[in-house]
């Protein structure tokens, strides 16, 4: 209907995209390996023998897998300061993320826990294996290895929920391409873009991970 | 806590009016997503080739894309080539192609894990492929993609107050507005919270009752 493409503005704006697509990588990253630790922790404390330990968990993963990441953005970096504990964007960013991935993670060990055969578990303690031991050596790299291809899908979803981030200011891809759509009114150009490199980044990150699979066999 | 329950009732009908709006369009883009979903689901199991590679590129373009992102993107594209769309309308847009890309894909998979003894028996007895499609296939992959479709309902309620980014007067950006007069950003926000968290527990509380029904007939 008239409309002529013109990718010059966006191109000249190209490094500022793929720095915004980094710290993206980068939040999400934080926010994961931050959120594993919860969910290692939630994952064994939700197969414990514990019933109050193992509905304390439940708890926490219920309420955050019914909540929308979104409001728990906002809760913290909005609402907390009026409790008196004020972070910057980044912190509570990732203090977010951190808190919304811990329960998926949580799930997803979870699941891998389970997935151990009980006899492995027998014949590592029937050779004299501590159960601490038992859990480091044994378990665990099982676990790991059946947990890989969730953990990797949950891997990518945060890391399209780092756009959010764009909302409280944090210059990630989307809010580096709202920039440059204010600046040059190059609307369809810079979204192209944007969504092709989020794109590129998912399938790149999703092929990774089926070599991951395929390179250590399922147990 | 009872200038803060003042403070609610005060601000009822606009909270109201947003949870009606964050409601509708969550329930929209749920019936017109599965509608898509479905067909792009059939196509991409029993379409041509052609068609199979355009379904494929859909999914994968949707599904690699943020919902903040698609949302941007369709409210404000169109305009650019002339169309002008209501906020609304473009949220439940964005919605609509998230929901649907991710029924497709869900669908897909129910489909591809039925046994292809299924459909060979059915061709046998003399039913046709609609036939085979409406009695023996579909009937199956609808029990085993229900938990998944559950999970899709409780993502795009959540997906829903990503709205508020283009002005959809949803439940957040109405939480925003009251917060916005009256500075108690932290109560409003767990009121929201917790409406939220009331409205998808119960999304996930009625598909397990839906789920042992219908788990074996």
């Amino acid at each position: 209907m008239g409309y002529t493409l013109n990718f010059a503005t966006v191109w000249a704006n190209f490094d500022k995209l793929l720095g915004g697509l980094g710290l993206g990588l980068l939040l999400a990253l934080a926010s994961v390996s931050l959120g594993s630790i919860i969910g290692l922790v939630c994952g064994f404390a939700s197969v414990s023998s514990s019933r109050t330990v193992r509905s304390l968990v439940s708890v926490y993963v219920t309420i955050i897998r019914n909540e929308p990441i979104y409001i728990i953005v906002l809760m913290i970096f909005f609402a907390l300061p009026d409790a008196g504990l004020k972070l910057n964007q980044s912190a509570s960013f990732i203090t977010a993320l951190t808190v919304y991935s811990g329960a998926y993670l949580s799930e997803v060990f979870r699941a891998g826990l389970i997935s151990v055969p009980k006899g492995v578990v027998e014949a590592a303690r029937a050779i004299g294996l501590t159960r601490l031991q038992t859990s480091l050596y044994v378990v665990t790299p099982i676990m790991l290895r059946n947990a890989l291809p969730a953990l990797g899908s949950t891997f990518i979803s945060l890391f399209k929920d780092t756009s959010i981030a764009a909302t409280i200011a944090i210059p990630e891809l989307t809010y580096q391409a709202r920039k440059i759509n204010i600046e040059s009114f190059r609307i369809v150009e810079t979204w192209t873009v944007a969504s092709a490199l989020y794109i590129a980044t998912c399938l790149l990150m999703a092929a990774a991970l089926r070599g991951l699979e395929r390179r250590f066999p399922k147990f | 806590m009872s200038s803060f329950l003042n403070e609610v009732w005060i601000a009822r009908y606009p909270l109201l009016s947003g949870l009606m709006q964050t409601i509708g369009s969550s329930v929209a883009s749920i019936v017109l997503g599965t509608l898509l979903g479905t067909v792009v689901g059939l196509l991409i199991v029993y379409g041509p080739l052609a068609v199979r590679w355009i379904c494929r590129i859909y999914i994968d373009i949707l599904r690699g894309t943020p919902v903040l992102v698609l949302i941007l993107t369709t409210f404000y594209m169109p305009a650019v080539i002339g169309l002008k769309l209501g906020t609304f309308f473009a949220g439940i847009i964005a919605l609509t192609l998230f929901c649907g890309a991710h029924v497709a894909e869900i669908l897909r998979g129910a489909l591809q894990s039925i046994p292809r003894g299924q459909t060979e028996g059915a061709r046998s007895i003399g039913l046709t492929f609609p036939q085979t499609l409406a009695y023996v296939l579909l009937p199956q992959a609808m029990r085993s993609i229900l938990p998944t479709w559950i999970n899709t309902g409780v993502e795009l309620v959540k997906a829903s107050t990503l709205l508020s980014v283009i002005g959809v007067g949803e439940l957040l950006l109405k939480t925003q507005e009251v917060i916005s007069r009256n500075f108690m950003s932290m109560q409003f926000y767990l009121f929201a919270g917790a409406v939220y968290f009331v409205l998808n527990f119960g999304i996930e509380r009625l598909g397990k009752a839906i789920e042992r029904r219908v788990a074996f007939r």
